[in-house]
């Protein structure tokens, strides 16, 4: 009796250490991501107090007159992560379509192992062969061809006009959604496969397509790790340095809407221009910036969270 | 019991005593800053330690960064590509000195034209980089390039994107030269550009240039050089138009006015018939109240022996060392490095 109640108290004692111990883990990432905010806060603050909230809408990023504003690197971060995305989730898609409903099975193991690995690619090594490979055939083969088709449409043109440099915010875009693809891949083809047997075989003992199953059963069933997969994937884009700093132009001036112009991104700017910035306003603007892009990461992640809920109560209204 | 005592602790204090005494013997100093002239200290500083066994530890982290080390006391010297104003030498209580010379080059693509055959002026260059002339067979260029078939292509101005001594070199020749660039773009290591694709580093700038038809962009010399790009001519302060190299670039040097104020000589736009435009020195920055009296004298032993023993291993990495005459002028401002007391640290000649 005496010794079952020391066992007892033993394992209460593990519990106790184990939650307390799991819970501090937690609470530091908490403490970090609060920290985080806190100093940049606290290292912007003389360009928060100098440019106030205009620093977001203005298009002058002038060191040697110390006037600076955020708009053309928020403008480059959120169009070049929109080109990623418009490319990488229908590929992204169907890939993990393949891989999980169509793929022969000794081609399973082979082609899903192949796009973990380009994950793990560095993405300077992207960088390097956008800027060295890509560009030169983007520049002399792709763009001639985007100015020539989709150049001619009224309106919708003027995103394809230009000097077909190879470099700008849509190369930049493209080998981000390259770099995302894997990433997005990966979490639908892990979340397709985890679509119970079940469900799907009833579907398609109904007499469903291949299609109708994936589009009225296996999404539906997944949606929340497929739209978890698409913010992961959001989530680098937004925040990739190197790779878009070879190819995106590092362009702190607005001259069109061309998406063939060179652009800045946040990071790319930070990367860029932090190690020689001098004056403490320079840097404050710079920290600012990190700060922002804090921001749109956050709103993208509260909008995904948004969306998922809403996409459940509809779901509780049909029923 | 004392004299057990004493007999354990003395050789301990002993030992201490010569543990505390190596570090005196081999010397290690630190410094951080510039990326520009970090291959010629490195090699500096390997060969001043097979000769004295002192060690250097130079971190190439860019100018505003070794400005930043500096000013915080963190290394032994800073080093910048941009001379800091006397106003903000005082400021910060420091002092500086040159101590190697480079020189940048123009550097092009356009097909059919060999290195050193396109000849540019200031102005047009100046225009190049604003955006006014936007095309190689513009009337500008080719009254100046009589015997060149010039493309009618576009010009793609090429420049560095990350904050660099480079372009701060490069904005300042363009301000003295142009009235219209001071006014709206002015000098810095990052400046608002109206044109062009920025490329990181000198390696971003040459793989635009190299790859892009009809690219422009400014390099330093030495690496024009060792990856054989086409480098244009450029029209200096005295209307010659002298070829890029260990001789033009000393010639500028020899113009400046060095005794004039703290070293605050950028060397762009010098005059002499025989000075390359953009030329440049690079910098070391100290306390000139020193914490460490002893690493700072350290600091100048090192940079004496490699003025007197590097010019050689400079020349080597297409660096330009300094004339004997500048030479004088940096010992002779050693003197103002003093430890608290207000002795010089630097004792030697």
């Amino acid at each position: 009796m005496a010794a079952s109640a020391i066992t007892k108290r033993k394992r209460n004692l593990g519990d106790f250490v184990f939650s307390n111990l799991t819970r501090a883990f937690a609470l530091v990432t908490l403490a970090m991501l609060g920290g985080i905010v806190v100093s940049l806060v606290i290292g912007s603050w003389p360009a928060i107090r100098r440019f106030g909230l205009g620093f977001l809408w203005s298009g002058e990023w002038n060191p040697p007159m110390e006037q600076f504003g955020a708009l053309i690197p928020i403008y480059g971060t959120l169009v070049t992560s929109l080109i990623a995305l418009v490319i990488a989730v229908p590929v992204s898609f169907g890939i993990a379509l393949f891989l999980t409903e169509l793929a022969p099975p000794w081609l399973k193991r082979p082609l899903g192992i192949a796009i973990e690995l380009l994950a793990g690619i560095p993405s300077i090594v992207y960088g390097m062969w956008g800027l060295l490979v890509f560009a030169p055939v983007f520049s002399k083969y792709v763009q001639p061809l985007m100015a020539d088709t989709l150049g001619r449409l009224p309106v919708f043109g003027e995103l394809f006009s230009g000097a077909p440099l190879g470099i700008g915010i849509l190369s930049a875009g493209i080998v981000l959604a390259i770099m995302t693809i894997p990433f997005i891949a990966s979490v639908m083809r892990d979340v397709f496969d985890v679509t119970p047997a079940m469900l799907k075989e009833s579907a398609y003992g109904v007499g469903a397509t291949t299609w109708e199953v994936v589009w009225n059963v296996v999404l539906p069933y997944t949606k929340v790790g497929v739209i978890g997969g698409i913010m992961l994937g959001l989530g680098r884009a937004l925040g990739e340095t190197m790779a878009v700093t070879f190819l995106i132009g590092n362009m702190n001036f607005f001259n069109g809407v061309s998406l063939f112009l060179p652009g800045n991104s946040i990071a790319s700017a930070l990367a860029n221009e932090f190690a020689e910035a001098e004056s403490p306003i320079y840097t404050a603007s710079l920290i600012e910036l990190g700060l922002i892009l804090f921001f749109i990461t956050f709103i993208v992640l509260s909008l995904s969270k948004l969306l998922l809920s809403r996409l459940s109560r509809q779901e509780g209204s049909k029923t | 019991m004392l004299a057990r005592f004493k007999s354990i602790v003395l050789p301990l204090t002993a030992a201490s005593m010569v543990l505390t005494a190596v570090p005196a013997i081999a010397a290690e100093i630190t410094g951080a800053g510039a990326s520009f002239p970090a291959p010629i200290y490195a090699k500096w500083a390997e060969a001043y330690h097979n000769a004295t066994s002192n060690k250097i530890n130079y971190q190439s982290i860019g100018s505003g960064g070794g400005i930043k080390q500096i000013t915080a006391k963190t290394v032994d010297f800073g080093a910048s590509d941009m001379p800091l104003t006397p106003e903000h030498l005082n400021k910060d209580g420091l002092m500086q000195f040159p101590a190697v010379i480079g020189g940048e080059v123009l550097v092009i693509n356009v097909a059919g034209i060999k290195p050193g055959e396109m000849h540019l002026t200031p102005a047009a260059l100046a225009d190049i980089y604003l955006g006014k002339i936007v095309k190689w067979n513009d009337k500008a260029i080719a009254t100046l390039n009589p015997t060149l078939s010039l493309p009618d292509q576009a010009i793609a101005v090429v420049r560095r994107s990350d904050g660099s001594g480079t372009t701060f070199i490069f904005t300042n020749y363009l301000s003295k030269v142009s009235p219209e660039w001071k006014q709206k773009v002015g000098e810095g290591t990052a400046v608002q550009w109206p044109v062009g694709l920025g490329g990181k580093g000198n390696e971003g700038v040459s793989a635009f240039v190299q790859r892009i038809p009809g690219a422009i962009g400014y390099v330093e010399y030495a690496y024009a050089k060792q990856n054989k790009m086409t480098h244009t001519l450029l029209q200096n302060a005295a209307g010659n138009y002298p070829a890029p190299g260990d001789a033009s670039f000393k010639a500028a040097a020899a113009y400046a006015d060095w005794g004039k104020s703290a070293f605050y000589e950028i060397l762009t736009n010098e005059p002499g018939k025989d000075s390359w435009a953009i030329t440049g020195a690079t910098f070391i920055l100290m306390h000139k109240v020193q914490d460490k009296p002893a690493q700072a004298a350290e600091v100048l032993k090192f940079f004496d022996w490699s003025f007197k023993n590097g010019d050689k291993m400079a020349a080597d990495l297409d660096y330009v060392a300094l004339p004997d005459t500048l030479v004088k002028l940096i010992h002779t401002s050693w003197a103002n490095i003093k430890d608290g007391s207000g002795k010089s640290v630097w004792a030697g000649k």
